[in-house]
């Protein structure tokens, strides 16, 4: 049912006509061509695109989780002292405190991720682990994966921190190799291009993003005026002017369009964009007085509609290149 | 141009408002459990999942609305994860892994595990030999912190005495049956963890533990102290034992996949192997703590020698039992 991703990433678009498939659709805001995407097929025939965890975003969920054990850590064993005082060490409360702070921190990952298939710090990152092909996500594949997370956390973290713990005696050269070694296992993830780390190749699981994209209004209906002066301009457009671009255009042109409004807009893009195209399209209108937002957004409904009803009858235009 | 409204303007009005149905399920199984959403909404979850991927088949077909796309591909990966991660009760699985999941990959890993077992062998037997030839080499295999006094240089008395004593009280038996399962999981742990550097270093930390055993046996088998040493060690390293060698069999199962990929690529058989083998350490990690409680209260408060035979026979009948006959499937 499923399959990874093809490897090449500069993949030429493909411009036959007709639908043919969401795989030659370039119309996808995560390109799955592009290395860090994982495609899976659903039963239902659909293929989805899964976006791979950066390495800096699992790091951060890592250290939160840290955060979290420790606290935990430090909180069960306060509180056993200060119950047993000096007794700490020969007493039922202490045994039971340092049992359950072990067994916390040993299953603290593999219990949120068999459970939700995330720990609280994926979760507050936005990442969570999903089955390499995307199958379900079994506990014996999350025990895996994270009981090597001791090899692959744990223990550098010990060699850091006490290096005699883990390489006891004299010998420099050892210590050296043990660091190298480790060194080498923490790197695995930043060679492969799914960004497993040991735990991830021997459980076949992979981190991903959860998606966070929300539904905004339809640039291409109603052009809501861009100031209450100027009422919506209608501007008109013959199919030799829309001709000139193609879908890849089209979408620049939205995303113009929803950056130029908000906190972060940019009115400089939406003038050069509007001078490109008004000199492409040998725009007759008096420029000067030209409402820019306006004239881009009744071009891109105008653009969109031409090209979506060409495209229903098998003619997708890739980009302005393209027929 | 026609003045006929966009066909992918139509499709988001009468699509929408399942989508945001969608989206609200969905952030409400996020934040908690799937199993938690109320009889209704679970109805509703397949239909709004199926719906959304058919709504996001027709966008990619018609739509040029780049947000429309991404939104509704966003919206389905979450479903999806939602949808088809099967999970199970915690405690059903539980109960199933203990019947039948992990006897059985021990019974299907019977190779690396006789290898591990060799292991441990052949480092005890070496253990009593090298030090049988030189008990100054009993230094270099029994670390100082774990002898605790047991050496060649102490009397008998004292040695035997360590087999028996019992000064602790049981708030510190507890402690230490505590400390004793978290070194034993730890050394388990890593014993499996190390199979993925090409299984060398689990062999040589099973015949380190072997070449241990040996020592401590040859020792006491040096002052006649054989039977009484043994009845201390096997009540809790029936389980102590099997579990370690288990680990290592892991370890070893990991190894072999590695360096021997077969017919699958070296990726894909390690992921098909390792889970068997993250089965053989959690089951083993379950024995350790059995071995815990043993060693730390059991081992402490008994001192009779036919009753610590008779634990370690019925243990090992136990184990053999489970690892070797549960969870078969009948033979009809």
């Amino acid at each position: 049912m499923t399959r990874p991703a093809p490897a090449p990433a500069a993949r030429p678009r493909p411009s036959r006509p007709g639908t043919g498939g969401a795989r030659a659709t370039p119309n996808l805001l995560v390109d799955p061509t592009r290395a860090n995407v994982i495609e899976v097929v659903t039963p239902e025939g659909v293929p989805l695109p899964f976006v791979v965890a950066s390495i800096g975003d699992r790091a951060t969920a890592v250290f939160l989780d840290l955060l979290v054990i420790l606290g935990v850590f430090l909180a069960v064993l306060i509180l056993a002292g200060l119950a047993t005082g000096d007794g700490f060490g020969s007493s039922f409360i202490g045994a039971f405190a340092l049992l359950a702070a072990f067994l916390f921190r040993t299953f603290y990952f593999t219990w949120g991720e068999a459970r939700r298939a995330s720990t609280p710090g994926k979760r507050k990152v936005g990442l969570r682990v999903m089955d390499a092909r995307g199958g379900p996500l079994t506990v014996e594949a999350v025990i895996v994966r994270n009981l090597l997370r001791e090899l692959e956390l744990f223990l550098p973290i010990l060699l850091v921190l006490v290096p005699d713990h883990l390489v006891p005696g004299r010998s420099g050269l050892l210590r050296a190799f043990s660091a190298f070694w480790l060194l080498g296992i923490a790197l695995v993830p930043f060679v492969n291009r799914r960004r497993q780390r040991i735990g991830d190749l021997l459980a076949g699981t992979i981190v991903v993003v959860r998606p966070k994209a929300a539904l905004l209004a339809d640039l291409g209906r109603s052009p809501a005026p861009t100031s209450a002066a100027a009422p919506a301009a209608t501007h008109a457009f013959t199919d030799a002017q829309l001709d000139v671009y193609g879908i890849y255009e089209l979408q620049v042109l939205e995303e113009v369009l929803r950056r130029a409004r908000g906190p972060a807009a940019d009115r400089n893009a939406v003038k050069a964009v509007t001078d490109r195209i008004a000199a492409k399209i040998r725009w007759v209108g008096a420029r000067k007085s030209l409402d820019e937002e306006a004239f881009l957004r009744d071009f891109y409904a105008a653009l969109r509609g031409r090209l979506e009803r060409r495209m229903l009858l098998g003619h997708r235009k890739a980009d302005k290149h393209a027929k | 141009m026609s003045d006929a409204p966009l066909k992918s303007y139509e499709f988001r009005r009468e699509r929408e408002p399942a989508w945001r149905e969608l989206e609200t399920l969905l952030a409400k199984a996020e934040r908690s459990d799937v199993r938690r959403l109320p009889a209704a909404d679970l109805a509703r979850l397949p239909v709004l999942h199926r719906a959304a991927l058919s709504s996001l088949s027709v966008a990619r077909a018609i739509s040029l609305d780049r947000n429309v796309v991404a939104y509704l591909e966003g919206l389905c990966v979450r479903a999806y994860g939602v949808v088809y991660a099967a999970r199970r009760p915690v405690f059903e699985a539980v109960g199933a892994f203990l019947r039948v999941r992990f006897p059985r990959a021990v019974r299907a890993n019977g190779g690396p595990l006789l290898l591990a077992v060799l292991a441990t062998i052949l480092g005890t037997g070496a253990g009593w030999a090298l030090c049988a030839a030189d008990s100054e080499r009993y230094y270099a295999f029994v670390p100082y912190e774990l002898a605790g006094g047991r050496d060649p240089a102490a009397t008998t008395s004292f040695l035997r005495d360590m087999l028996y004593r019992n000064e602790h009280g049981a708030g510190a038996l507890a402690f230490f049956a505590s400390f004793l399962f978290q070194h034993n999981t730890q050394v388990g742990i890593l014993c499996f963890a190390l199979g993925f550097l090409a299984g060398l270093p689990t062999f040589l930390l099973l015949f380190s533990n072997g070449l241990m055993l040996g020592a401590l046996a040859w020792l006491y088998d040096s002052r006649g102290l054989s039977l009484d040493l043994w009845g201390w060690l096997l009540p809790h390293g029936v389980p102590e034992l099997t579990a370690i060698m288990i680990c290592g069999g892991a370890g070893l199962v990991v190894a072999r996949h590695l360096l021997f990929p077969g017919r699958l690529g070296r990726l894909e058989s390690l992921s098909v192997h390792g889970r068997e083998a993250g089965v053989l350490v959690m089951g083993a990690i379950l024995l350790l703590f059995a071995a815990g409680l043993i060693e730390g209260v059991f081992r402490q408060t008994v001192t009779s020698v036919p009753v610590r035979y008779a634990v370690a026979a019925s243990g090992f009948a136990f184990v053999g039992w489970w690892l070797g006959f549960c969870g078969r499937e009948r033979r009809t």
